[in-house]
């Protein structure tokens, strides 16, 4: 019986990926939607990558982060030098030219991924190693100030970065399966971590540290490790990001950015992953649709005033207020969707409607 | 490194302890709520910010003196700092620590947004108080009234706080509550009015610190409060988080340390924010009970 | 109970997106994207372009026969938003042609989609050359940061000025942008690579300039120049002011904002800054018009006009101008339309675009502040 509910799922999850991929393809090849809409699932998928991986740190590590947009900025900066092409450089970096010693180095995007991704993961070991001992609220404090000397760094670093000026024309990705291909992975190279010894051993930390230590786990390696694999796809999904733009600039790193990657895992759940991606599709795809309050609204003849500029961010914390004080453990709280909750909620709703 | 003549050397002193006061004086609302609540109250920043557009609506649109405005403010902002607490952190009180920062970071997000809406992103000028802006020249160094009053006024500030915490009765059960939460309410304090009681000092004083931030710093706008949050935070902590003390001594430190980075490394004002962060983490990491602190132990 | 209910809101939002995107057009109109920073770090010059904007749509609100609509959308300041916002009007929204944005970090990142799009955009006051090279969609209305810092510095030295200071908003493109060109026209002129005589850079968000001021003061410059954003530049003033520097204090365009005095009072007096128009000395009728009528508009909100307002009107003058000529919406006609612009007399002068798409201004208003308002005190023309 149970074998058997396990057999009809892997087949229910076979059919939901084949779903998604023809659905994907047919908007990547264009039949169905608009750049528009491609645009902001790129980056809901981006956001994914960032948000699981924080939850990876956060949720399931139990170490309050607060370093996401530094990664992100590392690993953003890391594709930015390398895969812009050589002769726009000189018309790029007008102000103080490229160090010498980058300017001739071109590195196909792949690998400018990827090694975005190690920097970010060796930094946040430098970082790790010093700061890891601290307590959660203090950990936060320190993570969020290193996230801003990296900006800080990097706005200075003018022969490297550009620093103010930003750079851009970095080469746009021909195909949304760049993007939603990386999310995959990694969403599933976490699921894998997860489940895996070392998973259990970063939820021995989260649910009692002195505790795990008792049982011998070591809790620094496993730290850094979460922390520094946690870094590492924040680095990719920075890489990712100055690609879907094109450019990238150190203002955008501000570690407010960091805030609304913490309100997709509050959202989703602290502690679960398809409930993280859940919420970070609904949180970039809602701040599109709020855009609506941002508008004068005319009703019968009448134009309301409160509609206008801002009020969607208004909205925006208002709601993550509400979903903070009232929904604590977010959609799905530290459980993981399956089969059996979708049931669950279909059955419930039924018996509602009756 | 540079060297500058006796003068600079002077004026710049003064702008780090005008700046620094300045911290200060923000810095003990922070110190006194993480000391009882242990929570940092990313919001802080954001109450001072409002306390200084309820300066500007009080002076400007209603047109009331500076005198009757400074009391307005200080009540408002203290009911804003007190409405934040209960509904935003009183329900999560046995919440996991994580929740009730989470709720911090949404309560400054919130202030922020809704400012932009109510009062745009233009920069607003804050009302001259006459008396406050008008400058002072002694031999070659120039200051304004306010840059002078304001380290004295911080230093009557701690006294008074100081006076709060030791010798009246609800200070006592700030002490008690800030030692042992549970402990304390066994001993029959009342949790929720010393909660309420810290929440309204501390925005009392971001309140006093906007007002002297406003006349010497008068262009206002809604993020206006970040930075000096962040800053004032990381002066608590150097100074040892829940010291009122060292908070103050944290301010002065950090404000003279910015000036002093600009004055002998004028080639790396650029890094004048992340010197704050710097300082932060090495305390941090070398003596995380602050300058003053006490050691706290674990409870496990 | 509680899950259910949030899922199901959840589940609503992104039906309504869908529901957002099936929208069918109508075709009697001709809409036109504008994308601004309404809120964030830039909120306040955006909204006060948006206004001019929304001003010249009032007056000449139809093309073509059809009627001009208005597409607002808030780009937040930030990059990641304004490429989303300007994907939004051209996919969602079907715009025609796009106005904006103030600041020009957002602008650069949104040029990208633009071009690929071929729809072609109008900035109005983004100055940064990056903006439309290369990029044969987008052209703007003002002039450039290369242009303005030569004008500054070229005034400077007719003012006998020998040695200058400058300060710079570290992390802002337009400050560094234009205090770089200001640093190599001021070397050059002068023939002394020596006559900067101070660098100093700020971070976001600083209110206290008080360090970097004294160091400045130390060295005595003739002038100080510090391009930065209306919020900062009243402190900057107040502080030098405060701490006895006479030099001349010098800013950009940006600093032709009533917020500058608003804030900065009676320590705004001689300041001088370089602008686009002057609304006591209109250049051409559509200016004289223009000033009258917007100046009824704003009322008491604003003392004066402020400089982007002016060519926010000039950006959606220029675009209905090209679809009029164009005679048709087609992104390549429009586009081909605005090159062949001629003599287009906007409020800010008579406009020609050059072969980036950059209008070809070679005048520049040089300003000072007198008992609280901006007053005229010169054209400067550089080749």
């Amino acid at each position: 019986m149970i074998n058997q509910r396990k057999d009809h799922n892997i087949k229910a999850y076979i059919l939901l990926f084949i779903v998604f991929a023809v659905l994907l393809t047919l908007l990547d090849l264009k039949y169905i939607g608009d750049e528009y809409v491609r645009r902001v699932l790129n980056l809901a998928a981006i956001y994914t990558i960032v948000s699981v991986s924080m939850n990876l740190v956060n949720g399931f590590t139990g170490l309050f982060s607060l370093g996401q947009a530094g990664f992100m900025a590392i690993g953003a900066y890391t594709v930015a030098i390398f895969t812009v092409p050589l002769e726009s450089r000189a018309s790029i970096f007008y102000v103080v030219p490229q160090n010498p010693a980058l300017a001739g180095i071109h590195i196909p995007f792949p690998a400018a991924l990827l090694l975005g991704g190690l920097l970010a993961a060796l930094v946040a070991i430098l970082i790790g190693i010093p700061v890891l001992r601290l307590k959660s609220d203090y950990l936060a404090i320190a993570t969020l100030g290193f996230s801003e000397i990296i900006r800080i760094v990097f706005t200075n670093a003018k022969t490297i970065t550009n620093g103010a000026l930003g750079i851009k024309s970095i080469p746009k990705m021909p195909t949304m399966w760049v993007f939603f291909g990386v999310m995959i992975l990694s969403v599933a190279f976490i699921v894998f971590l997860i489940n895996s010894s070392y998973g259990r051993a970063f939820k021995a930390i989260r649910e009692d540290a002195v505790a795990a230590e008792a049982m011998g786990i070591n809790l620094f390696k496993h730290k850094v490790m979460s922390f520094a694999i946690g870094a590492f796809f924040a680095g990719i999904g920075g890489g990712l990001f100055a690609s879907l733009l094109g450019t990238v600039d150190p203002k955008q790193f501000y570690f407010t950015m960091t805030y609304n990657f913490l309100l997709m895992i509050v959202l989703g759940g602290m502690g679960s992953i398809s409930g993280t991606v859940i919420a970070s599709f609904i949180v970039t795809i809602g701040l599109e649709v709020l855009r609506f309050f941002d508008n004068p609204l005319t009703l019968f003849g009448v134009t309301i005033p409160i509609f206008r500029a801002g009020f969607r961010m208004v909205i925006f914390s208002a709601l993550l207020m509400i979903l903070v004080l009232f929904f604590r453990n977010g959609l799905l709280g530290q459980k993981e969707l399956s089969w059996g909750m979708v049931r669950d909620w279909f059955g419930r709703l039924r018996r509602y409607k009756r | 490194m540079v060297l500058v003549s006796f003068e600079t050397f002077m004026q710049q002193l003064a702008n780090g302890i005008s700046i620094g006061s300045l911290y200060a004086l923000i810095a003990i609302g922070y110190t006194m709520v993480y000391g009882i609540l242990r929570l940092i109250n990313f919001a802080h920043g954001d109450i001072f910010m409002m306390a200084a557009y309820f300066m500007i609506f009080s002076m400007v649109s209603f047109r009331l003196p500076w005198y009757v405005s400074i009391i307005i403010v200080i009540a408002f902002t203290v009911l804003l700092g007190v409405i934040i607490e209960k509904v935003a952190y009183r329900p999560l009180r046995n919440a996991p620590r994580m929740s009730i920062m989470i709720s911090a970071i949404g309560v400054s997000f919130l202030l922020e947004n809704l400012a932009t809406y109510l009062f745009t992103g233009v920069p607003k000028g804050f009302p001259d108080i006459a008396f406050l802006t008008k400058a002072i020249r002694i031999g070659n160094i120039s200051l304004t009234v306010a840059t002078l009053l304001t380290p004295i006024i911080t230093i009557i500030l701690l006294y008074v706080v100081l006076f709060i915490t030791n010798k009246t009765k609800i200070g006592m059960a700030m002490r008690a509550s800030s030692v042992d939460f549970e402990t304390a309410r066994l001993m029959g304090i009342n949790i929720n009015r010393v909660i309420s009681t810290t929440f309204i000092i501390g925005s009392g004083l971001a309140a006093i610190g906007a007002v002297l931030w406003g006349s010497k710093y008068p262009s206002i706008y809604p993020l206006v409060g970040v930075m000096p949050g962040l800053k004032c935070f990381i002066a608590a902590v150097l100074g040892g988080i829940g010291n009122t003390t060292g908070a103050v001594l944290g301010g002065f430190i950090l404000g003279m340390a910015e000036i002093m980075l600009v004055t002998f490394l004028p080639a790396l004002t650029g890094y004048r924010d992340a010197i704050a962060f710097v300082i932060l983490i090495v305390v941090l990491l070398v003596k995380p009970t602050g300058l003053l602190g006490e050691k706290v132990t674990d409870k496990v | 109970m509680k899950r259910k209910l949030s899922l199901l809101l959840c589940l609503l939002m992104v039906l309504a997106s869908f529901a957002a995107c099936a929208k069918n057009e109508e075709s009697d109109v001709i809409k036109i994207g504008v994308f601004e920073p309404l809120t964030g770090e830039n909120g306040g010059g955006g909204l006060q372009e948006l206004d001019g904007i929304k001003y010249a749509n009032k007056m000449y609100g139809e093309v073509l026969g059809k009627k001009i609509e208005l597409v607002i959308v808030d780009n937040k300041s930030d990059k990641g938003e304004a490429t989303t916002a300007v994907t939004r009007l051209i996919e969602n929204d079907k715009v025609v042609a796009i106005i904006g944005s103030y600041g020009s970090g957002v602008s650069i990142a949104a040029g990208d989609i633009i071009k690929s799009a071929k729809i072609p955009t109008m900035g109005a006051s983004c100055t940064n050359p990056m903006v439309t090279q290369g990029n044969e969609y987008y052209f703007r209305a003002c002039f450039l940061d290369p242009f303005q810092g030569r004008v500054m510095a070229n005034y400077a030295l007719q003012q006998g000025a020998k040695t200058a200071a400058v300060i710079m908003q570290n992390g802002d493109d337009y400050s560094v942008g234009l205090g770089n060109f200001f640093i190599d026209a001021f070397k050059e002129l002068t023939g002394d690579p020596n006559s900067i005589v101070d660098i100093s850079e700020f971070q976001v968000n600083d209110s206290d300039f008080n360090g970097i001021l004294t160091n400045i003061k130390a060295k005595n410059p003739d002038v100080i120049f510090a391009p930065s954003s209306a919020t900062t530049a009243p402190l900057i003033i107040r502080q030098a002011r405060a701490l006895d520097i006479q030099s001349l204090i010098m800013g950009g365009d940006t600093w032709e904002n009533p917020a500058v005095i608003d804030v900065a009072g009676e320590y705004a007096e001689g300041i001088v800054l370089s602008t686009f128009f002057d609304e006591n000395d209109p250049a051409t009728n559509e200016a004289k018009v223009f000033v009258e009528g917007y100046k009824k508009e704003l009322g008491d909100k604003e003392p004066i006009i402020p400089a982007v307002a002016a060519l926010g009107y000039d950006a959606y003058l220029l675009i209905r101008d090209a679809i009029e000529r164009a005679g048709s919406t087609d992104g390549d006609a429009i586009k081909d339309a605005l090159n062949a612009t001629k003599d287009f007399e906007g409020v800010t002068g008579v406009i020609n675009f050059t072969e980036e798409g950059d209008a070809d201004k070679n005048i520049a208003v040089i300003k000072t502040v007198e008992e609280g308002r901006f007053v005229y005190i010169d054209t400067v023309e550089v080749k």
